[in-house]
């Protein structure tokens, strides 16, 4: 594979990443704590309603969650395809 | 020992060690001015941000707000932390390689413009500008408040602080001072919390306490509901705006953060591409840390609030509800005369705050002039007491209200340093160095950069003791003009190779100027909420004008020149993290 290519394909993977953990974004926070909440409102879990949670508490442990598996997954990434950055 | 001088000694240990630290990390060069020389550790660099992030606004009045607006406050704690998914994932990695200083700096030189430098730099300047003005208020306020002097000498003494490190020590004087108010700010918002979580619902962790029992065997939350619905308001963990509107805020809110220049001048602050990403994390920890604490802190609150006066006789009410009168940040107006407080639903005053006269009424309360004969609500109260009384409602000792005004003072001058060094990096950068004078000596930018933090505090100190009363919606501005302008800007510019000049300018601009006429129109021109276009109020519509700026960028950039292959080289090669090299002028 030439490096033109190899890139293309290092760029591809990044974008598919992307693409995951940003639907997975989307769904907690506008899914789950916006559209719905109400819905999910009806299960309830210790003190919480679900809906209610994912709006104040939930969604933000998410977005923690998310940008360390982003993270993990690039610098992994970046070693596979060779353009991780030397010490 | 008296509240005062415990007060005194607190803020003073503090404030020596903000002091301490610009001291020892002051700035020689124009890059560790600008970037603190681009060597901080990336758990630093996410400490200082989480510091710089939030304001005292996020400290003092946020909880308080979350209180009043129940469900709906998820606009506020959603869209302030889920923006940082977005810097972490879309934005930081990619201009932390292309290695420059500013936001202004990525702009011009991706559209190989200096128009777009300039529409980029009056964007920075504007932004900043109006986010500032917001914390030399606060840091008034809360001197005033609590160390018992004149409003004015609050601002001076924290503008004095503020010149002091800002100018002295630039960013890297800036980051480590963040650093250290970050640990004062949190350590002063947990401790009351804990307490209040144990008293309320036996749990130390307020976040699991939130959704715990109270004694008498029931839910929280279901308790807080139930008192809502019998006072007439909605129940507390229901939403209550429109859907879309509470989508579109939530949105502009994020997207705003993600294009915010003092917050992405920070992640040219770490050495490499990989601590660009872990450091957006890290400061997404320490944001979070607060940001879910203090939804549990507006329940408690609020349940206790309620709980303690509702229906209460005004003999009976504990002590600190008298004090807060005395701070005018309470009012009762007892409509019927029967000695009781009535709390429900509707405004108690006709007006926005209570004027007091000097008489007091049959129970000893301080009248009040303006109460609303409308309703049959008898209780003012201002969202800010929420976390300032705290403590005094647990009945904690004094040093935890002492350190709570030292948590409140360490986030607004934080929070001010921080959009100060933006305004003074935007000033002698972007406008001297690119545009009019770019052979000006780095002694001479280090000057310039130093003489321009200068003036923009004291403006900004100016500004803070005469307030325009609009700065509640100039805040609305920041983000939706952030949202609308830089965000879609700096995203296309990574992602699409073929973005060219002309599609970013027009997209900034169309952007800019829909937004801002919304806002202008709806805040300050007399448009009416039933005018809404689909119900989305002026706070939420940024995320509609980033939805224009995105399409009409796309759209011209077809039908106009691709850029010079020399540009779409360096997006090709911010792509890519190997290469990094420490941030650069050059």
């Amino acid at each position: 594979m030439d490096n033109k290519n190899k890139m293309q394909a290092y760029w591809k993977k990044n974008l598919r990443y992307l693409t995951i953990l940003l639907s997975i974004w989307f769904i907690v926070s506008y899914g789950f704590g916006i559209l719905l909440a109400d819905y999910l409102n009806q299960i309830k879990i210790a003190g919480f309603k679900l809906g209610f949670w994912f709006a104040q508490q939930g969604s933000i442990y998410v977005f923690v969650i998310l940008i360390f598996v982003y993270v993990r997954w690039m610098n992994k990434l970046d070693k596979e395809f060779d353009v991780d950055e030397k010490e | 020992m008296d509240l005062q001088l415990l007060t005194f000694i607190i803020v003073g240990i503090t404030f020596t060690l903000y002091i301490g630290v610009a001291i020892w990390s002051r700035a020689g060069s124009t890059k560790e001015f600008y970037v603190a020389g681009g060597g901080v550790s990336p758990l630093a660099n996410g400490m200082a941000t989480a510091a710089d992030w939030m304001s005292a606004a996020s400290f003092i009045s946020m909880a308080g707000l979350i209180s009043f607006m129940g469900f709906d406050g998820a606009q506020y704690l959603m869209g302030w932390t889920g923006g940082y998914v977005l810097l972490a994932l879309l934005l930081a990695p990619y201009l932390r390689k292309f290695g420059k200083f500013t936001v202004p700096d990525f702009i011009g030189d991706r559209y190989y413009s200096n128009t777009a430098r300039l529409v980029a730099v009056i964007c920075a300047l504007f932004v900043s500008f109006t986010y500032v003005v917001g914390q030399m208020k606060g840091v008034g306020i809360a001197f005033a408040r609590f160390l018992d002097i004149p409003f004015e000498q609050g601002v001076i003494i924290g503008v004095g602080i503020v010149f002091f490190y800002a100018v002295l020590g630039g960013m890297k004087g800036i980051t480590y001072t963040q650093v250290a108010q970050y640990c004062v700010l949190i350590f002063a918002y947990m401790v009351p919390a804990i307490f209040i979580s144990m008293i309320m619902v036996d749990n130390p962790i307020p976040q699991l306490g939130f959704g715990g029992k109270l004694q008498d065997g029931t839910y929280l939350l279901d308790k807080l509901d139930k008192l809502h619905t019998d006072l007439g308001f909605k129940a507390y963990t229901v939403a209550n705006k429109p859907t879309i509107d509470l989508f579109f805020v939530t949105a502009a809110l994020m997207l705003g953060t993600a294009g915010l220049p003092h917050v992405i001048v920070r992640f040219f602050t770490v050495p490499k591409v990989r601590d660009a990403r872990i450091s957006a994390g890290w400061a997404l920890v320490f944001i979070a840390i607060l940001y879910t604490t203090a939804p549990a802190v507006a329940a408690f609150a609020r349940t206790n609030l309620i709980n303690t006066v509702s229906n209460r006789s005004y003999q009976e009410v504990p002590q600190w509800f008298k004090n807060w009168e005395n701070t005018d940040l309470l009012a009762w107006s007892d409509k019927n005369n029967d000695g009781k407080i009535q709390y429900q639903s509707g405004n108690a005053l006709t007006d926005i705050k209570p004027v007091f006269s000097d008489q007091k009424g049959n129970s000893g309360q301080r009248m009040v002039t303006n109460g609303n004969p409308e309703s049959d609500n008898e209780l003012y109260v201002d969202r800010d007491i929420i976390v300032l009384a705290n403590p005094e409602i647990a009945q904690l000792p004094g040093w935890v209200i002492a350190l709570v005004v030292a948590g409140g003072l360490a986030a607004a001058l934080s929070t001010a340093a921080g959009l100060l060094l933006v305004i003074s990096t935007s000033v002698s950068h972007d406008l001297f160095k690119k545009l009019i004078m770019p052979q000006i000596s780095e002694k001479g930018e280090l000057n310039a950069a130093r003489i321009s933090a200068g003036i923009a505090v004291v403006v900004a100190g100016y500004f803070g003791m005469n307030p325009p009363d609009y700065v509640a919606a100039l805040v609305a501005f920041a983000f939706g003009l952030a949202a609308a302008s830089f965000f879609p800007a700096i995203i296309l510019g990574i992602f699409s190779k073929k973005m060219n000049k002309e599609g970013a300018i027009t997209g900034m601009i169309v952007g800019l100027v829909f937004t801002a006429t919304y806002i202008l129109y709806f805040k300050f021109w007399g448009g009416t909420p039933d005018q809404y276009w689909f119900g989305i109020s002026p706070e939420g519509i940024g995320t509609l004008g980033m939805i224009f700026n995105f399409i009409i960028s796309l759209v011209v950039s077809k039908f106009t020149s691709a850029p010079p292959e020399s540009v779409q080289q360096v997006v090709e090669n911010i792509r890519i993290p190997r290469g990094a090299g420490k941030a650069s002028s050059h």
